[in-house]
């Protein structure tokens, strides 16, 4: 039986792949969109809270603020917001005036839009900046008088957010180091409920394969209620009708071998009679009419004839119901061949090629009827002179038999070994029954051997027995 | 003219042979049951059948039987007639004690050349014969008749011709087929069970256990020789 393995494209791969796709999918979704949810929420928490507290602030200090500000009051300004918000960068506008709580930082973060955005509108503004990699938070206000006037003075303050991006990042992190387990888990998930599914058809794979085999009673077992299943009972429902059907043509088969034979033995019987007497008929035809003995002879003609067709019936029905047995016994070959030709007046008909000493455990009287046969044929069908050549090697014994005749046509040397098959579609009757070689090559078979038929490359036709040595009946 | 009983249950087939034998001016005696046959043997005109025609298909008691019981009585020769193929009956037929057989449907030719060649193997040898000893077995081969140990042994003729063919070579090993052909003719295709059965049936008569023969030995892979003694 052969080991289920894993194939590229394979049903088993394809469902591992997709199931880690899709668990992939599904993880990297739902996580993308919490991560951003998240980061967004704590974004907005810091943002709201450093709006608030710079505005405080902003508010507080922006009090004591003369106007029209001078630079030292715009520096005296922006060191107060930045201390109050805990050191950050702080810068304070006031038209072309700046000034900055550390000197030495960079104000390019504070853009012009956010300069702009805030001028214009008269409101707290916000922008996120990316700078040397780095987030920070630039919130930009006017300072207002408590009278409301404006004081065309801005406030502008940069925060680091780097604290909250790494936070963010940390539970990137976590989701990413949980998302390893997960696609692993989702891998031994697919490969077990590939099983369940490879299973059944594994089974099912390998029922068919015993079913092709000739098992006609291979079932598989129905397992749940699902479309395999479902699949399950179809097979057993093919392979019991399968069976069925097999087992009525068998029936059938059988039947007309039956009917076959016992039709042969019945007309053993007054055939036995017919052809004990027919040579009386053909005593004494001479001494008939002339009508009277024409018909005669062809009554004892067509008996001989009609009895050869019988006992051929006979002899197939025996192989077809499988009742032949081979009788056995050590026998020199060529003795064998030239004792068959000899006692057929065949001798002077034949060239026989037969060394000695080739001797092999066969049935005599079956060997004789093959040889027979095929010898018959050649001298009927061919033309001479007819070859008989017996070779022997270390495993298999052959017996040629060769005419000189125009060969058998290409298309039927397949048939030839059929029953009542004519080479020549006009002849309609023959000498033999018709039955001549497929009981020889029966013959042959008993004997683990078989018989060819071929065409010679120089016109002609040759016959050839083989039969091994050694029978795989027979203990070494 | 030889005098043939024939037994054979058909009535077409037994006036066909009937005919056909008479036609070769041999008497005929025909029995349709092996009863009838028997009936005869013991008859007045039993003594002067010289061969035995028997189908073993018959009603009542089977050729097989009617085959011992007329062994058990004489040792004429005596042919069967066997359906085609039928081996197992041919093997047990030669058991039981039949010389030849012959297949059916057969023609009158084919039987008619049988029953000579059988009748031909019965007669009695003619020419200077002598008396042979073999430890027992006396062998008169100008009588043809077989004492052991002074008693007279009953042998069918192909029993004896075998027994004949053996024992004038003693120790010289025969193969089966060497053996159809000088004891059997060979005239027809041989079949080694001939000789086999044959052996068989000579081993009960003058063997003292025949499960382990002297004067009849078999030579495994080759044949079968008379003695050494």
């Amino acid at each position: 039986m052969r080991r289920p393995r894993l194939r590229t494209g394979g049903l088993r791969i394809r469902l591992v792949v997709t199931f880690v796709l899709v668990s992939l999918i599904s993880a990297v979704t739902a996580t993308t969109l919490a991560y951003r949810e998240s980061r967004n929420a704590v974004l907005k928490r810091t943002q709201d809270a450093i709006q608030t507290d710079f505005r405080d602030r902003v508010g507080e200090v922006a009090a004591d603020v003369d106007t029209p500000p001078d630079r030292n009051t715009l520096n005296r300004l922006a060191a107060n917001v930045s201390r109050g918000l805990g050191s950050d960068l702080v810068v304070a506008r006031y038209h072309d005036l700046a000034a900055s709580s550390d000197t030495t930082a960079d104000q390019t973060r504070i853009t012009p839009e956010l300069r702009a955005a805030v001028r214009t509108t008269g409101r707290m503004k916000f922008q996120r900046v990316e700078w040397h990699g780095e987030p920070y938070l630039v919130v930009g206000t006017p300072v207002a008088f408590d009278d409301g006037r404006t004081s065309e003075l801005d406030v502008f303050t940069v925060s680091s957010l780097r604290a909250e991006e790494e936070d963010t990042a940390g539970l990137l992190a976590t989701v990413r180091a949980g998302l390893v387990p997960v696609v692993l888990l989702t891998a031994v998930l697919a490969l077990l409920s590939a099983r369940t599914v490879l299973r059944p058809v594994r089974d099912l794979g390998r029922a068919t394969r015993t079913l092709a085999a000739g098992d006609l009673s291979t079932r598989v077992t129905v397992k749940g209620r699902d479309e395999l299943a479902d699949l399950a009972r179809s097979f057993n429902h093919t392979a019991d009708s399968l069976q069925a059907s097999v087992t009525k043509l068998r029936e059938q088969e059988e039947r007309a071998r039956r009917f076959v034979a016992d039709v042969s033995h019945e007309l053993r019987t007054p055939l036995a009679a017919m052809t004990m007497v027919a040579t009386v008929l053909d005593e004494d035809a001479d001494q008939l009419p002339a009508d009277s003995a024409m018909a005669a002879r062809t009554v004892s003609s067509e008996t001989a004839q009609l009895s050869r067709l019988v006992q051929d019936l006979i002899e197939i029905s025996r192989f077809d119901a499988g009742a032949v047995r081979l009788n056995p016994s050590d026998t020199d070959l060529a003795a064998a061949i030239r004792s068959t030709l000899a006692r057929r007046g065949w001798t002077d008909l034949v060239h026989a090629d037969l060394p000695d000493g080739v001797r092999a455990n066969v049935d005599r009287r079956r060997v004789d009827v093959v040889v027979a046969n095929l010898v018959g044929n050649a001298l009927r069908h061919g033309a001479p002179p007819v070859d008989v050549v017996l070779r022997a090697t270390d495993d298999e014994i052959t017996v040629e038999v060769r005419d000189r005749g125009p060969g058998l046509p290409a298309e039927s040397l397949t048939h030839v070994f059929e029953r009542f098959y004519k080479t020549d579609a006009a002849r309609t009757r023959s000498e033999g029954s018709g039955l001549g070689t497929a009981i020889a090559l029966e013959n042959a078979r008993l004997h683990d051997g078989t018989i060819e038929a071929a065409n010679r490359a120089g016109g002609g036709a040759v016959f050839t027995l083989r039969l091994p040595r050694r029978r795989t009946e027979e203990r070494p | 003219m030889p005098h043939v009983l024939l037994i054979e249950d058909d009535v077409s087939v037994r006036d066909g042979m009937e005919l056909v034998l008479r036609r070769h001016r041999y008497e005929v005696t025909a029995a349709g049951t092996g009863e009838e046959a028997l009936a005869v043997l013991d008859g007045p005109g039993g003594a002067s059948v010289r061969l035995v025609v028997l189908d073993l298909m018959l009603p009542g008691m089977d050729g097989f039987e009617v085959c011992r019981r007329i062994r058990a009585r004489s040792t004429v020769p005596l042919i069967m007639l066997t359906a085609r193929g039928d081996d197992q009956d041919i093997v047990t037929g030669l058991e039981a004690g039949a010389d030849d057989y012959v297949v059916k449907p057969v023609t009158a030719p084919v039987l008619e050349a049988r029953i000579r060649a059988a009748l031909r193997r019965a007669e009695p040898a003619t020419g200077s014969g002598n008396t042979e000893d073999h430890a027992g077995l006396v062998i008169d081969r100008a009588g043809l008749t077989v004492t052991k140990l002074g008693s007279p042994v009953a042998l069918p003729p192909m029993e004896l011709r075998l027994l004949l063919e053996l024992s004038a070579a003693p120790c010289r090993v025969f193969s089966r087929e060497q053996l159809l052909e000088t004891v059997w003719d060979h005239d027809y295709l041989g079949d080694s069970r001939l000789v086999d059965a044959a052996v068989r049936r000579l081993r009960t008569k003058i063997e003292d256990v025949p499960a382990r023969p002297r004067y009849v030995q078999t030579v495994r892979g080759f044949g079968y020789r008379f003695g050494p003694l």
